[in-house]
């Protein structure tokens, strides 16, 4: 039996416990899943590996129930299974994390864990059944926290453990976990992985689905590899170096981007374009200065929560500052005003690009003209010619994949999602441009082009501000780093002193660095 | 080098539409099955057109001459619910217009600047919902609740809480005017007349584009520096000053300002033409031609329900099956099932 033609390995083993068999998946156009094959077993921790778009949410989704196969078949442990519904597709164990965590913020944490499945007596809920339950559940994943709190109220840590604790409670034969690190920090990550082998170990099939390759390697078995929507294969994490996953995900070699160390910092300094002076808000951001000059690009570093977004939400104004100032090639703008700061040049790319960047129902071509359009106000709209010509530059410049200009931005990958955001503030012409985050849960060849326009924009004489939680990718972008720890900057990196051990010395608190501002 | 435009929209009128020839088929036939019916077009049927005093009349012209007070106010709701608003005064507000425009007019005052200053005092009341809803951020239902219960009052303080008969011919003919060189009502070439000049206002600027960005996502909206909350203002004002234009039409269709009943109830049936005609509640789409066709099947049903001598107390059942059927031929599932049949 040959269940993938390209399969580099066969493990020949008992029956898989979780086994798909030729699945198809049709979305309008696009055909997302191809006679995929994927097999998961008892006991181990199953890395599903891709670019974006390659297929695996949409694998995902149809073990969770949200998209019912057009052909093709799912057995668990052995019976053919057909999850209609998220519901549905728990009740037979299969239980999914999603990385968008779906749990209700505002109820409590044990009504989160117990959420239709609540201990009942006559039909009313026994609350402290309920909160035993609930601890009971956490404590196995080693957490112990106020079952009786809102959710809302936890970090995205303990929401994850809550998540996981609700698809544990189900009694889950199989536990999918969808991108479970992209908001975690290292610590945290470090405890959902431990939490997760103690599940692998006591019999659980775990998949996992990550951009983070280190992640992978450390906590994967085995790894199965998709790319457009068709699987390449399925390997022992051992027999299977980084570079030639790389290759099975994006079928050619990667190019990595030269080191970039010497960033011309020193020479005889260009205009200083953005210029922050004590900036703060009370409860927010302790009084921040920083300078960022042309051709420059600065790394704002630091854990989540230590204050980064936070400025760059008061130098672009999404958020008002109660004291300091911002100038902008010289010129101040009023706190809080964002349309001021676009109208000197400002622009910025916010953290969670769904939620406050792009306007996910709107198509590829409105979402890039937007900025645009609001600054040129509603009575001087673009013709429909030049709005089809800025898209289709943007397109084909920035590299978008997308079958038109007229798609909904909904349906793109993550990172042509990120690149859209960017066309949308390049169309403006910005001369400092806030990144939050922009690589975040992009797959590597998104990440790179991403990384390599910086890189010519700042070429090109634009000031970056970069906030990044891969330190590997600040080290390779930044000319100079501010690092932040509780809300205040606590020190400065510059040049060749630049490196993942030297930030993380700054964010551990090891020593304060020369050049630090405060 | 060609580039092509941005293709056209879907057209969501397409529901609304079907509902209408409908109905319309569901009258002919009662007319040309009855036993001594008036047969398909005779004297008395739905499709009967005939000419009263050298203008057309029937039901289908009633449809047209009456239906402009929906279309209107749709056409005033369309932006506020793309822009995750809703509007539940404008019924109230046509009360107030009626009422301003009758009192005015009965003071003596000419028809012009009646007309004028009771569309500006409408405008005024969206201003009112507008500021409510966008400077001090209460949510839209609540705020414009308020105007809803408290307009109806202003009205009849108004008039002196009487029915306030007025004798102007200019003010008549916004609802019982039928000009010479077109065979049909004043009141429905006015709606037409406002749809075509909102569509272009707001498809041919960039209002379009703005006013779904901010319904589709207001934080994203903000960040890319549009002025949301003034376009969410400019939405209220502009829905209270259409509802003051259909108040007037109604005022004019029966010579008189009546603040107990003039507009009652149609909140919901302007909210319903929009959403029928591809606007959701939940904003972010913006579907003018739509709520123009959902507001005529909303009138189309209202005259069915007269001339099928359905009194109007049981009215409201039948109208809401119609209401009923409409939404689920439109509903995302059915269309999903209808999708998949067509692809295979």
């Amino acid at each position: 039996m040959s269940p993938s033609i390209s399969s580099p390995i066969e493990r020949v083993e008992s029956t898989p416990t979780l086994s798909v068999r030729g699945v198809v998946v049709d979305f309008p156009g696009v055909r997302a899943l191809d006679r995929v094959d994927f097999d998961a077993h008892t006991g181990e921790i199953h890395a599903l590996m891709g670019e974006n778009g390659a297929g695996k949410s949409t694998l995902i989704n149809v073990l969770s129930g949200l998209y019912p196969p057009r052909e093709g078949t799912i057995h668990l442990d052995g019976r053919e299974i057909r999850p209609r519904t998220p519901r549905e597709a728990q009740a037979v164990g299969l239980s999914t994390v999603h990385q968008e965590i779906d749990l209700v913020p505002a109820m409590s944490v044990a009504d989160n864990i117990c959420l239709g499945r609540h201990p009942t007596r006559t039909g009313l809920i026994r609350q402290g059944a309920t909160r035993r339950r609930a601890e009971a559940a956490l404590a196995s994943l080693g957490m112990y926290v106020d079952v009786s709190g809102s959710l809302g109220d936890h970090p995205i840590a303990v929401q994850q453990m809550v998540a996981i604790a609700r698809a544990m409670d189900i009694d889950a034969r199989v536990l999918i976990l969808d991108e479970p690190t992209s908001s975690l920090d290292a610590t945290e990550t470090d405890h959902l992985f431990r939490v997760l082998q103690h599940l692998r170990d006591q019999g659980l099939c775990i998949v996992f689905v990550s951009h983070f390759l280190d992640q992978v390697y450390r906590l994967a078995d085995r790894i199965t590899v998709l790319r457009n929507g068709m699987k390449v294969g399925v390997w022992e994490v051992a027999a299977l170096p980084k570079p030639a996953l790389i290759e099975a995900m994006t079928g050619r070699t990667i190019e990595r981007e030269p080191q970039n160390t010497a960033s011309g910092s020193t020479d005889a300094a260009p205009e200083a374009l953005l210029e922050v002076d004590g900036l703060g808000r009370r409860a927010v951001l302790a009084p921040t200065s920083l300078t960022v000059r042309a051709g420059e690009s600065l790394g704002l570093a630091g854990l989540r929560g230590s204050g980064r977004t936070e400025l760059a939400r008061l130098i672009f104004g999404a958020d008002a500052a109660d004291e300091g100032q911002v100038r902008v090639g010289g010129a101040r703008i009023p706190a809080g005003s964002v349309r001021d700061a676009i109208a000197r040049g400002l622009a910025f790319t916010p953290e969670d690009r769904k939620a406050e960047g792009l306007v996910l129902d709107l198509s590829v071509r409105e979402n890039i003209l937007l900025a645009m359009q609001a600054r040129r106000g509603a009575l001087r709209p673009l013709r429909p010619p030049q709005q089809m010509q800025l898209a289709d530059h943007y397109i084909r410049s920035l590299n978008i994949r997308t079958p038109d200009a007229e798609t909904p931005v909904r349906n793109l990958s993550g990172g042509n999602q990120q690149k859209v955001l960017l066309a949308r503030w390049l169309a403006v012409q910005p001369r400092v441009l806030i990144l939050d985050e922009p690589t975040r849960g992009i797959d590597v060849g998104a990440r790179a082009e991403i990384e390599s326009l910086i890189a010519r924009l700042r070429a090109e004489g634009l000031a970056i501000v970069l906030i990044s939680s891969e330190l590997d990718e600040i080290v390779r972008t930044c000319g100079r780093v501010l690092i932040l720890r509780d809300r205040r900057t606590v020190g400065e990196l510059e040049g060749t002193r630049i490196t993942e051990s030297a930030i993380l010395a700054v964010i551990a608190g090891a020593g304060t660095v020369a050049g630090s501002h405060e | 080098m060609m580039v092509p435009s941005p293709p056209a929209r879907r057209p969501a009128a397409l529901w609304p539409a079907l509902g209408i020839a409908l109905l319309i088929i569901i009258n002919a036939l009662f007319d040309l099955l009855a036993p001594g019916g008036p047969g398909l077009v005779g004297p008395g049927a739905f499709l009967h057109v005939s000419l009263r005093d050298g203008v057309p009349a029937g039901a289908l012209i009633d449809i047209l001459n009456y239906g402009a007070t929906f279309v209107i106010l749709a056409l005033g709701m369309t932006p506020v619910i793309a822009t995750r608003g809703v509007d539940l005064s404008v019924g109230s507000i046509m009360a107030i217009s009626g009422a301003v425009a009758a009192t005015m007019s009965v003071g003596g005052r000419p028809a012009a600047e009646s007309i004028a200053l009771a569309v500006g005092i409408a405008a005024l009341c969206g201003l009112w919902n507008g500021v409510l809803v966008s400077v001090l951020r209460l949510q839209p239902f609540v705020a414009t609740l308020v105007l809803m219960v408290a307009g109806r009052g202003v009205a009849q303080m108004i008039t002196d809480s009487q029915i306030t008969t007025f004798h102007d011919a200019t003010l008549e003919y916004i609802g019982l005017g039928r000009p010479s060189w077109l065979p049909l009502p004043f009141s429905f070439i006015l709606a037409g007349a406002l749809l075509g000049v909102t569509i272009v206002a707001v498809r041919k600027t960039a209002l379009g584009l703005l006013l779904e960005a901010v319904g589709g996502n207001p934080e994203a909206a903000r960040l890319a520096g549009v002025r949301a909350r003034l376009l969410i203002v400019g939405t209220y004002v502009w829905c209270g000053a259409c509802a003051g234009v259909a108040g007037l039409i109604a005022a004019a269709n029966i010579k008189a300002a009546d603040p107990f009943h003039a507009g009652r109830n149609l909140e919901l049936a302007a909210i319903f033409a929009v959403v029928v005609g591809g606007t959701p509640l939940t904003g972010g789409r913006l579907n003018l031609v739509g709520a123009a066709v959902g507001g005529l099947l909303m009138q189309c049903l209202t005259t069915t329900m007269y001339t099928r001598n359905i009194g109007a107390d049981v009215a409201p059942l039948p109208q809401a099956l119609v209401i009923l059927a409409v939404c689920i031929a439109g509903a995302a599932p059915v269309r999903a099932m209808r999708a998949q049949k067509a692809a295979r």
